[in-house]
């Protein structure tokens, strides 16, 4: 609970950045945790071959709200291939942190912007 | 602060306190020791020993003081299962035990006893011909929780122990939940062993009872010195005794006066709660429940964002058993409930007591639905 989380957790939980749904996006990553049933939602918009925006939308726990938050502040600007290389470690470690149990919160934003991207790929016929 | 955990733990009443303070402070002695200063505390135990026997109705020579519900349920286990094991090796017990009870018994499969796990309805009622049939000629012990703590669902008690006393097998009843709150007579209901904890009805922390019947053989689980006719060894929590004792009394006289109040207070939060979100569902027996408790499934919503909620609102609420807090794994009571997983997630509890205030409940009436509404819009379902 709130004394089990770091404050950049509890802040992201507090004040989540690009939370909701984005009108006509270029890519939308679904993803729903096998571990707890968690849904995580990123969507993408994509302007040549950079992540000129990024938004979500979570049903689930604190960490997962954080994460996916943090998700989309550290993809932002980034190039389709830098987004890709950005793994859960990386916002675990940008959140200062998250308990044992929580790990698995983290991979949700991870599976979520390579989902998104996947898909943007798709519907824009790009090689993978 | 409003406090709605009441079922994880109490605030310790003051007059505990008080009574408590002279054995942490003056009376110090040893109660096994033979000079003066031991004879305050050793009268005090017998004190506390009185006051909760006539809270259970049973002798004050058939309780046992120990560290809590926790040691309680692993002695009744272990005491049972090691004394008659040349009887038998077989337990029974529900599938929505709390893990002070679901732990020892699975240790007690590890060293090849058999164990069966008991299913419950939709209100997380056990089953009682499931039990019936499970009894046979192996079996030792039932043990099944009076009241459970995470949806408040009270156990047909004495039904299960006519059923154990046809088959002359043992019957455990983890009255944790239960004890300060609903009047127990362990000798008209059938009660072989009982387990009380203080912290639950307003005494301290790290003190309770096993009451084990007279005609019970039990074998001692914590061993050590001559302490309680060697039942259980170690010095005595003279002071927590004590104050257990005290609770024992105050319970007596005044919670029979709290409960009507109390369950006013629950029922208007959950009337207020239906009324003002949609999509919400009551978990556990709509009649045959704790009077305190109220464990709601919320759809659309995940229960641990909401309880962060309502910590920022100084809102202490929870999601079932205080041990499950910071597991991704659904309660398992609401599971053997036959309540899905997602619901199982979607669930918070609150509990109430003595000192709750009306205020209290139209405070979480008036932050809820905002909440529920904030995260059912972050929800891309
Ligand atoms: C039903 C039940 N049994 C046992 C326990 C354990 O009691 P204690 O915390 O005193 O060890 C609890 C509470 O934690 C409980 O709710
Ligand atoms: S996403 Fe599963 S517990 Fe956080």
């Amino acid at each position: 609970m709130s004394n089990t989380y770091t404050d950049q957790v509890l802040e992201h939980f507090k004040n989540p950045r690009n939370l909701g749904k984005m009108q006509d996006p270029d890519g939308v990553g679904k993803i729903g945790s096998p571990e707890c049933g968690d849904v995580v939602w990123v969507y993408i918009k994509v302007v040549d071959n950079v992540i000129v925006d990024c938004k979500f939308q979570t049903l689930g726990c604190a960490a997962a709200i954080a994460s996916s938050s943090m998700l989309t502040e550290i993809v932002k600007g980034k190039t389709i291939e830098e987004a890709l290389a950005v793994t859960n470690n990386d916002v675990v470690k940008e959140l200062g942190g998250l308990p044992n149990k929580k790990m698995h919160c983290s991979l949700l934003a991870e599976d979520g912007i390579k989902e998104a991207i996947k898909d943007y790929r798709i519907r824009h016929n790009k090689n993978m | 602060m409003i406090y709605l955990d009441y079922n994880a733990t109490t605030p310790l009443d003051g007059r505990v306190l008080d009574k408590m303070m002279p054995y942490l402070r003056d009376y110090y002695g040893n109660p096994s020791a033979i000079y003066k200063i031991a004879k305050k505390p050793k009268e005090a135990i017998a004190w506390a020993c009185d006051n909760i026997a006539e809270l259970i109705s049973s002798s004050p020579a058939e309780l046992i003081f120990t560290s809590g519900g926790t040691e309680s349920n692993n002695t009744a286990l272990f005491g049972v299962a090691f004394s008659h094991k040349d009887k038998g090796k077989h337990i029974i017990i529900s599938k929505i035990e709390h893990s002070a009870i679901l732990e020892p018994a699975k240790f007690l499969e590890e060293l090849g006893f058999k164990v069966t796990y008991i299913d419950v309805d939709n209100y997380g009622v056990i089953e009682l011909n499931r039990l019936r049939d499970s009894i046979c000629e192996d079996t030792v012990l039932v043990s099944v929780m009076y009241a459970n703590n995470e949806v408040g669902t009270v156990q047909p008690i004495k039904e299960i122990s006519d059923i154990c006393r046809q088959h002359g097998v043992y019957f455990h009843v983890d009255a944790v939940a239960a004890v300060g709150k609903l009047d127990i007579n362990v000798k008209e209901l059938g009660i072989d062993l009982l387990s009380i904890s203080a912290h639950k009805f307003y005494g301290p922390k790290g003190v309770g009872v096993l009451y084990v019947g007279e005609a019970v053989a039990l074998s001692s689980f914590i061993r050590g010195g001559h302490q309680q006719d060697g039942r259980r060894a170690g010095t005595e929590n003279v002071a927590g005794i004590v104050g257990l004792g005290q609770a024992a009394k105050i319970a007596l006289e005044e919670s029979a006066r709290d409960s009507k109040r109390i369950v006013g207070l629950r029922d208007k939060l959950e009337e207020g709660i239906k009324k003002k979100i949609s999509d919400v569902k009551v978990n556990g027996h709509p009649l045959k429940r704790l009077y305190n408790t109220c464990n709601i499934y919320i759809n659309h919503v995940e229960s641990e964002s909401v309880l962060m909620n309502l910590d920022l609102e100084e809102i202490c609420a929870s999601a079932g058993s205080a041990c499950a807090t910071g597991n991704t794994n659904p309660s398992h009571v609401l599971l053997a409930m036959g309540i899905s997983s997602v619901a199982a997630r979607g669930s918070i509890r609150f509990s109430l007591g003595k000192f709750t205030k009306d205020q209290d409940i139209d405070r979480v009436l008036d932050v809820l639905p905002g909440i529920v509404k904030k995260l059912r819009q972050m929800s891309p379902l």
